[in-house]
């Protein structure tokens, strides 16, 4: 694989960097690629020279830096969790904070920087998917910023359990169209995204929420998420004087983890641990751990792991969380899976709600139920560490949307 | 000669185009829709379309998804689809089947096995709709050394240098998108196809199918005279669909669809001797 791309100047490389992917064709070791209908390649062959050239821009990355600042509320802080560390008795906890984030998640970091390319781009109408709402809410947001028409495709069951978002979404302008296909979640809400793309190629810019899609999707958005690593970096020399021993953080497709893991990929002595959502467990047959109990396929643009069946029919995920509730990862976590960079594990529905409890009575903090995931199996890790370990969490989002989903696990009527 | 040139040259010589009707594997049953497939011929169906039901159909239109999920109730596999044309084979060695899906399944399959077993079972050519020509280099060595025909996929938003790019290793026919949108939504005007398809024409030598959108006898009978060929889709599913008792085929869901196709042969035949 070689560096084939124009690097922004934070992502100078090695020649033998593991951040220097994908290849010129998509390619992050066998998985990625660009797999859409025709009508979609002169797209995205569009977008990839218009992501080109806003990366050797300047006046860009200012434009960006601008708004990270001043309207994201960037940098956001990393948070030494004193009562947490104390309590698990083990390694130091850090918790990255981009749940303070404006629209309360690391969303905003990619939608911030894929706007400002649409709009060199000229184009007037944005469609996104979600899943839980929060990438749904920030696209809404930007557009509502910029005075774009803005339509988000959300599955019907996901509008149902997520309901304030839903709502937030309409309050900033935006039209939310709920998919009935298949099991109503996330996977069917890409489905539906791509079929209004595919109808409305002139004016429309598709708004990717996650680090997955066809080339050059997966690579920008992890360029746009690695702010959160970068940040990191900087703050845990500042507070330590030395990098972390482990990162955590969760993945649904997988773009909080690969913000805060890109930046430290050829830092070989800090673990990186992403937690996809094992659901009701990884054998219960209904999981959203597309890199434990999936295998390598095709859908929505890119070859990565799937949750499928023996025949290739993509199966239905299972997560308590909505924002993790999708059969397939991003290609460069399924690249970063194979060659053992990363280490993935599986964190149940209940250990997530368990996480949840803990994180908002021991710090104040209501986590996302997505970063509960995470933050579940730093509960686990913590303890079997040395007290000069180091783990930094990425709390990806806050869980002011989740509580009537822990309401009702808790058995609480709202 | 493949059955697919054999079929176009016959088809020359009479001076008309090709009408291609198209089923759903297993839609809403194995079959029934092999029923179908088998009395598609004699309704003037000149090459066949078989889709392959997926679960997760991104380019198609409300009326196809709920077909693949038929299709996918009825326990369709992609083993089960070429066992299903194998069948139709051992009645019909002249139609010439092309198949029609997305990618997952034939890379779970495997790229060389779904070739081999493909051919022998009597498949002519694969669509692919998630499948680029810049992604195809996994299936193309296969296909050509057993003789399948990747059939490429063009569109209105097709530039000329991408149409050359796409085209270059054109085999069987062309199938022209004809709209930018999903299945059985919006059509393209006369006006529309004569603009567009003559630049497709300029570049390749195989016939140009025209497709999406096409829905009446006079729909096909144009497209099949500015193309070389129409592909009727939706329509037929809708009809098949309008049969159904509780998911179920009832006594008029063959000949309802054989019907509708007849209608359209005849139509598309209307312009016999024409050139």
């Amino acid at each position: 694989m070689s560096a084939s791309s124009p690097a922004t100047p934070a992502q100078v490389t090695l020649p033998n960097s593991l951040r220097s992917g994908p290849d010129d064709r998509g390619w992050f070791g066998e998985f990625g690629g660009r797999f859409v209908a025709e009508t979609l390649m002169p797209l995205i062959l569009e977008l990839e020279e218009a992501y080109r050239a806003a990366q050797a821009d300047p006046s860009f990355q200012k434009e960006l830096a601008f708004y990270y600042k001043d309207y994201v509320g960037r940098p956001s802080p990393l948070w030494f969790a004193r009562r947490l560390t104390e309590t698990l008795g083990g390694a130091k906890i850090y918790l990255k904070r981009e749940e303070l984030n404006h629209t309360g998640s690391h969303k905003l970091n990619n939608v911030m920087g894929q706007i400002l390319v649409a709009r060199r781009m000229g184009k007037t109408r944005i469609v996104a998917e979600t899943g839980a709402g929060q990438h749904g809410v920030a696209t809404a947001t930007v557009c509502a910023l910029f005075g774009l028409k803005c339509t988000i495709y959300m599955g019907a069951t996901d509008v149902e359990r997520q309901k304030p978002n839903v709502f937030r979404m309409n309050l900033l302008g935006a039209e939310v169209r709920p998919v009935t296909a298949g099991a109503g979640t996330l996977k069917d809400a890409m489905n539906e995204a791509m079929r209004d793309w595919v109808a409305n190629v002139e004016d429309t810019y598709f708004l990717v929420g996650t680090v997955a899609g066809p080339h050059p999707y997966p690579e920008m958005v992890r360029d746009f998420q690695s702010i959160i690593g970068t940040e990191t970096k900087e703050q845990i020399i500042a507070a330590e004087g030395r990098l972390p021993d482990a990162i955590v953080a969760a993945i649904g497709g997988g773009s909080n983890a690969m913000g805060i893991f890109h930046p430290f990929l050829d830092d070989v002595d800090v673990k990186l641990i992403g937690a996809e959502a094992a659901g009701l467990g990884l054998d219960s047959g209904k999981t959203a751990a597309s890199l434990s109990r999936g295998r390598p396929g095709v859908l929505h643009g890119n070859r990565t792991y799937l949750l499928q069946d023996a025949d290739g029919q993509i199966d239905e995920a299972h997560s308590i969380s909505a924002g993790l509730d999708y059969p397939g990862i991003g290609p460069e976590h399924s690249w970063l899976n194979d060659i053992g960079r990363v280490e993935y594990v599986g964190v149940t529905d209940q250990e997530a709600l368990d996480a949840f409890q803990v994180c908002s009575r021991q710090e104040g903090i209501l986590p996302a139920l997505e970063s509960a995931h995470a933050l579940a199996h730093v509960i686990k890790i913590a303890p079997t560490m040395g007290k000069d370990q180091i783990i930094v969490m990425n709390l990806s989002g806050r869980g002011d949307k989740d509580i009537f989903t822990v309401a009702q696990h808790v058995g609480v009527e709202l | 000669m493949s059955r697919i040139q054999a079929r176009f040259e016959a088809l020359k010589a009479e001076g008309r185009g090709a009408l291609i009707p198209y089923l759903q594997a297993y839609d809403p049953d194995l079959e029934t829709s092999l029923a179908l497939l088998k009395a598609m011929p004699g309704a003037g169906a000149d090459i066949i379309e078989v889709g392959i039901p997926f679960s997760d159909p991104s380019a198609d239109g409300p009326t196809i998804q709920l077909a693949a999920q038929r299709g996918l109730k009825a326990g369709s596999t992609l083993a089960g689809v070429l066992e299903m044309i194998k069948r139709f084979r051992q009645g019909g060695q002249e139609t010439p089947i092309v198949l029609m899906g997305y990618l997952n399944p034939i890379h779970t399959y495997g790229a060389e096995a779904f070739c081999r077993d493909a051919t022998q079972a009597g498949v002519d050519g694969i669509i692919l709709v998630d499948m680029p020509t810049e992604e195809a280099v996994w299936l193309r060595p296969h296909a050509e050394a057993y003789g399948l025909d990747i059939i490429a996929l063009v569109a209105p938003n097709t530039s000329h240098d991408r149409l050359v790019h796409v085209l270059r290793e054109a085999r069987g026919f062309v199938y022209y998108v004809s709209i930018t949108g999903i299945t059985g939504t919006a059509s393209a005007s006369e006006a529309q196809l004569k603009d567009a398809v003559p630049k497709v024409k300029a570049v390749t030598s195989v016939p140009v199918a025209i497709g999406f959108g096409i829905s009446t006898p006079e729909q096909a009978r144009v497209a099949s005279q500015i193309g070389d060929a129409a592909v009727v889709a939706s329509t037929l599913i809708r009809t098949l669909a309008s049969t159904l008792v509780d998911g179920r085929a009832t006594e008029s869901t063959v000949p309802a669809v054989i019907r509708q196709i007849e209608a359209l042969a005849q139509a598309v035949r209307s312009v016999e001797g024409v050139s």
